[in-house]
């Protein structure tokens, strides 16, 4: 049997990984809410942030966190170009086709890494990749606090950004009634790209907080896409909060199935919730009915 | 089915079945072989995909369970290569069917669809990854043993025939759905759903059944594949690699016809071939050719590249057609 502790501490880094994949879910379900499409591109967008980190350390010496400060606005504006001159007009408007626009996407993505980088493994390390933060009896890693706290911080943000500014009620104008919000004079195409590259953004934080404890290769993105999805599914599609909790949420069920079930189990506890949100209540938990 | 349907069908299966007396080279073959069993699973994913609308990204589930369940039945029970085909094709129905009544009897469509299909697939290619049952990650190696009874042949011509019959019963198969009420019906599911049922469609059955005949072909295709290569693992039979290349050849080809995957399976991996010559050892070139020409299809030609060629015959007869008028008045 394991102790208590261990099954805390498990837990506890179990809630701070779970801050990254709300991260990552976070962009998801900000597209999927407004373009309702599903991005199957985010998890190689991801790859492209995680390898920019990388390069930013190993060939300029930069810090990972201080990286994310200029990858924002660059995956910033790769998502803008990206749904303003290639998944929008290459779709038709049609959401099957988008599904596949951006799973060529990403096929052409992770692919052009690969040719770029080989397939090995890269990481990065920091004087603080391996600190510890002590909680009490409890000892945490430093940059997943870190990451935590930064989660918490860009999903208020993104919060305030969607609530409280102009281009914030733009976008959720065109989320509501898309027609609607062009007769009142809102480029929907315009909204729709900064939508997307809002979400690449969030990947650019996500990727600077993994950097510090993970690893890269071209194939990483998949494995976190699919528990991105799984989180948004969760959360309900198009729900900040629901990106939040749920992100939180899967990252404790994650940590614990490995802890009960050894390593190579421990993605199924995942797959398996995802498969029963979507069959019992595929609306998830904060999404609106459909 | 009248001549006319299954003519064509005929022509081009005698034609291919000619090709091993012209080509020899054991690569080229090879890569038939392949391209084949690509196509084969391909047609599968069409029958639910594009005559059904139901675009899977998980067909791997099934594609794996035809190549483990012929393997692990010929490794553990002694059981003979084509029965394990017959199971092998079976289970496929039956996880298919499983599948699809689980989610379409919670109504789950589109994106959803795709999804849970992805996530099913995962789930089996985890689980084969971790039981000892299904070889753990060494995978599963089938004895080598070259004899006919054991679905095993010392020349690849006759692999490449065998593989070329049952892309050929599919063709026919698939014909025969195109001209069937079935068919109708699942077209009629497809481009209205809510219409159908309006009708009288019990969209539910007919979506099952279209899952369950998708499941069995490219679970055929998957046992081929075992059979071909005696080598399986999880990252092969369920990797996302194959759900994905069993949705672009119909994509590519054409959606929703009869020879669209077969077409479109040949284009992508002639492609791919193509780019590997030109660009030498980047790993990976292929794949961005597959998926940059993904992205142009959805783009530039929707019906694939069948549509495209209706749509140059159609232009090409319009102007025809203005050619004799302009010819008529000019003899007035």
């Amino acid at each position: 049997m394991y102790s208590p502790q261990i099954i805390l501490e498990a837990a506890l880094n179990g809630l701070m990984t779970g801050a990254v994949y709300a991260l990552i879910a976070l962009g998801l379900t900000l597209i999927y809410g407004v373009l309702h499409i599903i991005n199957f591109a985010h998890g190689a967008l991801l790859t492209c942030a995680m390898f920019a980190v990388w390069i930013a350390w190993a060939w300029l010496g930069l810090d990972p966190y201080l990286v994310i400060v200029p990858l924002v606005p660059l995956m910033f504006v790769l998502g803008y170009g990206l749904q303003r001159f290639i998944i929008g007009p290459a779709s038709h408007g049609d959401d099957g086709n988008i599904l596949l626009v951006t799973l060529g996407l990403s096929i052409v993505l992770e692919n052009v890494l690969l040719a770029l980088f080989q397939s090995d493994t890269r990481t990065l390390d920091t004087d603080y990749s391996f600190q510890v933060v002590a909680l009490g009896p409890l000892l945490l890693s430093y940059p997943r606090v870190i990451g935590l706290g930064v989660a918490v911080v860009v999903t208020g943000l993104l919060w305030l950004v969607l609530n409280r500014t102009d281009t914030g009620k733009a976008i959720r104008a065109v989320a509501k009634e898309k027609l609607g919000a062009n007769l009142v004079g809102i480029d929907v195409r315009h909204v729709y790209a900064i939508t997307f590259g809002l979400g690449c953004a969030c990947l650019a934080v996500a990727a600077g907080l993994l950097m510090p404890t993970f690893y890269v290769n071209p194939r990483i993105g998949s494995a976190f896409v699919l528990v991105a999805f799984t989180v948004v599914v969760l959360g309900g599609m198009g729900s900040l909060p629901g990106a939040l909790l749920g992100g939180l949420f899967i990252g404790v069920v994650e940590s614990l199935c490995g802890l009960f079930l050894g390593d190579s189990l421990g993605q199924i506890g995942i797959f398996l919730i995802f498969i029963a949100v979507l069959l019992v209540r595929p609306t998830g938990l904060f999404g609106a009915k459909a | 089915m009248t001549a006319r349907d299954l003519i064509p069908i005929a022509v081009l299966a005698v034609l291919a079945a000619l090709l091993p007396l012209v080509v020899t080279s054991s690569p080229v073959m090879n890569f038939l072989v392949f391209t084949l069993i690509v196509a084969l699973g391909a047609q599968g994913w069409n029958i639910l995909g594009g005559f059904g609308g139901q675009f899977s990204f998980g067909h791997a589930a099934f594609f794996g369970t035809g190549a483990y369940v012929t393997a692990i039945l010929q490794l553990r029970y002694g059981v003979n290569a084509w029965a394990g085909l017959l199971l092998a094709t079976a289970a496929g129905a039956a996880v298919a069917w499983a599948i699809g009544f689980l989610s379409f009897r919670s109504g789950l469509r589109g994106s959803y669809f795709a999804l849970v299909t992805l996530a099913f697939a995962e789930v089996f290619r985890i689980l084969a990854n971790a039981a000892s049952f299904t070889g753990g990650a060494a995978g599963l190696l089938i004895k080598l043993d070259v004899h006919p009874a054991n679905l095993q042949f010392a020349d690849r011509a006759v692999f490449y025939w065998l593989v070329l019959a049952f892309v050929t019963g599919v063709l026919l198969l698939t014909r025969w759905i195109q001209r069937s009420r079935f068919g109708a019906q699942l077209v009629a599911v497809r481009e209205n759903e809510d219409a159908a049922k309006a009708l009288g469609v019990d969209s539910l059955k007919v979506k099952l059944r279209a899952i369950a005949l998708s499941g069995a072909v490219t679970a055929m295709s998957g046992c081929l594949y075992a059979q071909y290569f005696l080598y399986i693992d999880a990252h092969i039979a369920y990797g996302s690699w194959i759900s994905v290349e069993l949705l672009l050849a119909p994509i590519i080809g054409g959606v929703g016809t009869v020879f669209g995957p077969v077409v479109g399976a040949l284009t992508l991996h002639g492609l791919g071939e193509l780019a590997k010559q030109f660009a030498g050892r980047i790993p990976g070139i292929d794949l961005i050719v597959f998926g940059s020409v993904l992205v142009l299809a959805v783009a530039f030609a929707r019906g694939g590249i069948l549509g495209l060629l209706e749509r140059l015959r159609d232009r090409g007869r319009g102007m025809v057609a203005r050619g004799a008028k302009e010819v008529s008045h000019a003899g007035r």
